[in-house]
Formats: structure tokens, sequence, C-alpha cells
């Protein structure tokens, strides 16, 4: 047995150019395993947070009757205290921050401009804001009690012409139906790296928010924040019973949810494809190291080696080349990650439209993938050395011997 | 004690439509510690009876015995078997496998057997000296001359301490003195150790070792020395 892997790893010497080409087959497919898993987990990853960061969090309380989908301002349809919620909420260990937010819709007019736009009534104050406090391009953040402030995003700016200072129409829906139109000043353009967020979002303090929409005391959802992703569901458990909505951001997030999974099928097919690729340079490689030592297997044929065995000799050796292959293609994929991190796929605004995508992709090793991509190429590559093996195992001894010359 | 008994045995190759009787009818017993040569034209079923004897392939019709044992019903690894146990082979290019040593060429078959370590190292050892290469035991085989090959092949065959040694050709490729000297030592393996040896060659010189010369021609034995004069 022993003997079988010492003449194994000789074989291997025997044609190191080759040899290394046929690991470096087996490598290159791996590290273009990992670096394409990184990049999609990096941005599913991204997506997803960006997600919970910006738009949903990962919990909101909202009445039951409200509807996303309309902003409807109805009383009915709006948390009542919201501050008070808020705090009790705040008050569970598992959770990061909780502010209210309402939500309207609206106009911004400039003199010859104007542009539809989602109105976001924050409290300056929260944790939960940060995202845009730490956004802030140019100019000041949103204090509290600011009456005649806003927050533009950086596209909207651009498009309007806007700067920090000049002055603007606010035209909002209230919530009995009417239109108020308002002067406010711009204190901040802001940047949240999300395109289609960025492009509609005007942010204002929540007091104002609710006056000028005659919502006073109300918003349209609690935004809960917590320290751990995987706290989510026993923290939707704790807070159920009241008589509000509560919606985790799976629930919010359902189409991106749904996108992974599909991305994820795709992948799998691309997977294939690269697997498939090393698999065919593999059987290449060793069906030729096999027709080469033809004449050799006949001699250990003559000797009295069973089939069993010689399977085992160009077994061990492909094994060795998928151990091999493998470590170089761990070393290759570690590298191409932080090459493709320097700086990172700048996809822009092509991000697709109502994803909340960062507009930079940047690729993420999993330890889990790595372990699963490596274990993949390793059998795959055992699997495609079988087909030689047992080509060689089957070779006649006298069809092998008279191979001569 | 006959060693091999061959009974009425034919073998014929078919390439597409063309059938070759490179057998046609042979039966030949040969008994132990016999130096036997097979000789004959070119094409005239030397090659073929030698495998047909070492159980590398098997006959179209008839039976081969090998010590008792009829083989022709054996499958591919009680074939493989029987040869690691009963048949050592020497061959016209020197059949070593290049990865290994001399040392571990001739190991190779006591590896297969099963040997303990220290059975197998005083037995290479000491074939190694049989065939004059004690010094040469470390060395591939690209780093010995050919003569030098065929006797590591030797003592390889030799190793299993089989009861037959079949050799085609095997001083075809070596030069007089080579030739002459891989006679020497297996003409005296032969008396020393009483293993029975079947060679096939066209040379004079080496035919004049043999103690028994069987003539083929055309696939069947045209002549058999042991029927005349011993
Ligand atoms: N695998 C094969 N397929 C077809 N024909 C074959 C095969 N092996 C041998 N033959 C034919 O069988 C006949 C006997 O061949 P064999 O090799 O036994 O002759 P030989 O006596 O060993 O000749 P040589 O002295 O040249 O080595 C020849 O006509 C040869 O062409
Ligand atoms: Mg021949």
């Amino acid at each position: 047995m022993l003997q079988l892997f010492k003449m194994a790893f000789r074989d291997l010497g025997r044609n190191r150019r080759r040899t290394f080409f046929s690991a470096l087959a087996v490598a290159i497919g791996l590290a273009l395993l990992m670096l394409m898993s990184s990049v999609i987990n990096g941005e599913m990853g991204n997506a997803i947070q960006s997600a919970i960061l910006l738009q949903s969090g990962h919990i909101q309380i909202r009445s039951a009757t409200f509807d996303e989908n309309k902003s409807s301002l109805k009383w009915e349809d709006l948390v009542v205290n919201p501050d008070q919620v808020a705090a009790q909420v705040s008050a569970l260990p598992q959770v990061k921050a909780a502010t209210p937010r309402l939500f309207a819709s609206g106009f911004l007019s400039t003199g010859d401009e104007s542009a539809g736009v989602k109105i976001y009534g924050i409290d300056p104050d929260s944790a939960a804001n940060d995202p845009y406090r730490m956004g802030l391009l140019d100019g000041s953040f949103l204090a509290a009690d600011d009456r005649e402030g806003l927050l533009i995003g950086k596209p909207a700016a651009d498009k309007l012409h806007l700067q920090v200072g000049d002055t603007v129409g606010l035209s909002v829906n209230t919530s009995n139906g009417d239109v108020l139109e308002q002067v406010f000043t711009i204190r901040g353009i802001y940047s949240t790296n999300t395109y289609a967020f960025d492009a509609a979002t005007i942010l204002l303090p929540l007091a104002k928010a609710q006056a000028i929409t005659q919502t006073e005391n109300h918003a349209s959802t609690i935004f809960i924040l917590l320290n751990n992703d995987a706290d989510t569901d026993s923290v939707v458990s704790a807070l159920q019973g009241q008589n509000l909505e509560i919606l985790s951001w799976r629930d919010m997030n359902q189409l991106i949810v749904e996108f992974e999974t599909m991305a994820n099928s795709y992948i799998a097919f691309f997977y294939l494809i690269i697997l498939a690729i090393t698999a065919s340079v593999i059987v290449n490689t060793l069906i030729m190291s096999v027709y080469e030592r033809t004449r050799e297997i006949g001699i250990l044929s003559a000797v009295g080696m069973r089939g069993s065995r010689i399977l085992g000799l160009f077994l061990a050796e492909s094994s060795f080349l998928a151990v091999g292959g493998v470590i170089l293609g761990l070393a290759l994929g570690w590298g191409a990650v932080q090459l493709f991190n320097i700086n990172g796929f700048y996809i822009g605004n092509m991000g697709l439209s109502g994803f909340l995508v960062g507009d930079t992709i940047r690729a993420q090793l999993m330890l889990d993938d790595i372990l699963n991509l490596s274990a993949m190429t390793f059998i795959v590559t055992l699997l495609a050395g079988l087909y030689p093996a047992v080509t060689a195992s089957r070779m006649e001894p006298v069809a092998a011997l008279r191979a001569e010359k | 004690m006959e060693v091999v008994k061959i009974e009425n045995i034919s073998r014929v190759y078919q390439v597409g439509k063309v059938e070759t009787r490179a057998l046609q009818g042979v039966s030949l017993t040969i008994g132990s510690g016999e130096f036997t040569a097979l000789v004959g034209p070119s094409g005239s079923g030397k090659t073929t009876l030698l495998q047909m004897i070492g159980c590398l392939d098997q006959p179209t019709s008839g039976r081969v015995f090998i010590s008792g044992q009829d083989v022709t019903t054996l499958n591919r690894n009680q074939r493989a078997d029987m040869r690691r146990g009963h048949i050592g082979f020497i061959f016209q290019f020197f059949a070593l496998i290049p990865t290994l040593t001399a040392y571990e060429n001739v190991e190779m078959p006591l590896l297969l057997n099963g040997h303990t370590p220290k059975e197998r190292r005083e037995r290479v050892m000491e074939l190694l000296q049989a065939v004059d290469l004690s010094d040469r035991a470390n060395n591939r085989p690209d780093q010995l001359s050919g003569g030098q090959q065929q006797r590591v092949a030797i003592a390889r065959a030799l190793a299993p301490k089989p009861a037959l040694i079949l050799a085609d050709e095997p001083t075809a490729n070596l030069d007089t003195a080579n030739g002459q000297q891989v006679m020497e030592i297996m003409k005296r393996l032969n008396q020393e150790t009483g293993v029975t040896f079947v060679f096939a060659t066209h040379d004079p010189r080496v035919i004049s070792y043999a103690t028994r010369i069987v003539t083929l021609r055309d696939g069947v034995i045209e002549k058999d020395s042991a029927a005349g004069a011993k």
C-alpha cells in the first residue's frame, strides 16, 4: 500500500510540467468557484444588509391596517404614541435601536423643475439613523426641532441642481387628503450608496413631518435594529400580543430573499460548468499518461498485480493531484478575492431597480463555502481520475506488453 | 514432475476479417528443471506460446496446465494470482518499472505476495548478489546498462521463487558479452535452484545453452529435441 503511494508520487514527478498544469487546472477551477461564490455572497449580503439598515430594519411594528404601498396617513393606519412604543422596545436587550418613522409622499419643486419624492420623518437623535448621518456628504445633519430644513439625496440634488442652503418648495399629502406646500432649506446632502433610495427620498425631522402631514403623535412604523440578525425571530415573538403588526426583515424583503434563492440555483449551474471543464482537463491528461505507460501497466500486470491494485495506483495519483490542486487553488482563490477587493466592483446605479444594492460589490469569503467548494473540487477530480484508472486496470497484459518501443 | 502441460492448443487472432492462426494444435510437456529453448522463424508463434504458458493470454481452444492446475478456466484476477505466485517473466525489452530502483523492482513481487520487510530485504539482497548487482541496488533503470537492467529483471522474475520462468528473446537487445553473461546467470540459477526456464530465441549461441530445443513453424511444433537425443 505504501509502495503504491510511493510509486504514484514518483509517477507524478516524472512529468513535472504536466503534473503542474493538471494541478493548476484544478486550482484555477477552485479559485474561480471561490471568487464567484464570494462575490455573490458579498453582493447578497450587501443587498440584505443595506435593505435592513436603510429600508426595513430587522423588525417593524405597524398598525394592522397599514399598507406600505399607499403610505396612508389616516390615523387608524398609524401607530399611536410611537415614542412610548419605541421606548418599550428599546428596553429589550437584543435591541440596538428602535425609532418611530413617518412615511409620506410629496413633490419637490425648484424654479423650473419638479420631482416626486418619498418623505421620511425621522428622529435625528436615534442611532438607527446613523447611516444617513454617516452618509452626509455636504452640509449638516437635521436637528430634532428644525422646522424648515430637510436632507436630500445626492442623485436628486444633482438632478435638480440643488446645493446646501438652497430653498425648495415641498408639497406634501396630509392625513385628511389635502396637499400642503412649504418652502424648505436644504441643510445637507446625503448618500447611502444606494441609488434607488437616494434618488427618491427626502429626510425631515419627525416632529416637522408629523406637523405638516397633520398626524400628530402618530408614526407609520417603529423601525427596529437588532444587535444580531439571528435574534430576529425571538424578538418578533417577544413583541407579539399587542394589537399591532410585527414584521421581520424576511417578510419585508421577500423579493431579495427570493432573488437570493434564484441566484443560488443559477450559481449552481455555473459551478457545474467550471467543474466540468476542470474534470475534462484532468480526464484528458490522465488518459494521456495511462496510454504513455501502457507497457509499464503490462509489466505490473505480468508480475501479477491485480487490476484493482493498478486502479488504486492511478487513483492514488489523481488524489495527490487533487490535494495539490486544492491547496494551490485555495491560495489562488484567496489571492483573487483580495485582488478583487482592492477596488471592488463598481456597479453604480445599474443595481436592479427596487433593490437596495450598494454601488460597490465586495467579495466575501465564507468558511462554509471554502470547505464545500474544496470538497467538491476534490471529489470531482477524483471522479475524473476514475475513468483513466479504470482504463488502466482493464488493460490486457498482452496488449500492454506488445506496445513495444 | 511436469511444470507445464499443454494439450492441443490453438490461438487464432482476428483483426478485422483477417484471421491469423498463430498456434494450431500444439501439445507440449515441460518437466521441472528443464532449460528449454523455443526456436523458429519470425511469426512462427514463439511469443504466442509463451503468453499461453504465462497466463497472459488464453488459447482459442485446448488446455494449459501449470503445476497441474488448468489455467484456461481462470478469470483475470485468478490468472494474475497465478502469475504472481508461480511464473516469472523476462522480456526482450528490459521490462523494469522506471520509477523504482533496482532494489524496489526486485522487491515488487514480494510486496504483492505479502512478505514481511525482513524477508523481503534478505531475499532482494540475495538475488541482487546472485545477478552480481549488489552495488547497484539504489540505481534507477535509466542509470543501468541494458545488461544490468536485464539482470535486475532476472532477479525480479526469481524473487517469488516461481516454478517457471519464461523469457522472450532475453538477449536480443544485448551485445554478445552481455548476452552471454545473462545466459550464464540463467543457466546457473537453473542448476542451483532447479527452476524451470523456457525461452524463445533466434540466437544460435543462446540455443547452445538449452537442454531441450522445441522448434515451431507456422504455429505447429516441427521438431522437439527431447523426442530425440538428450
Ligand atoms: N495481437 C495480435 N493480433 C494479430 N495477430 C497477431 C497478434 N499477435 C501475434 N499475431 C500474429 O501471430 C503470429 C505469431 O506471432 P508471434 O509473435 O507469436 O511470433 P514469434 O514467433 O514470436 O515471432 P518473432 O520471432 O518475430 O518474435 C504472427 O503471424 C503474428 O503476426
Ligand atoms: Mg516473438
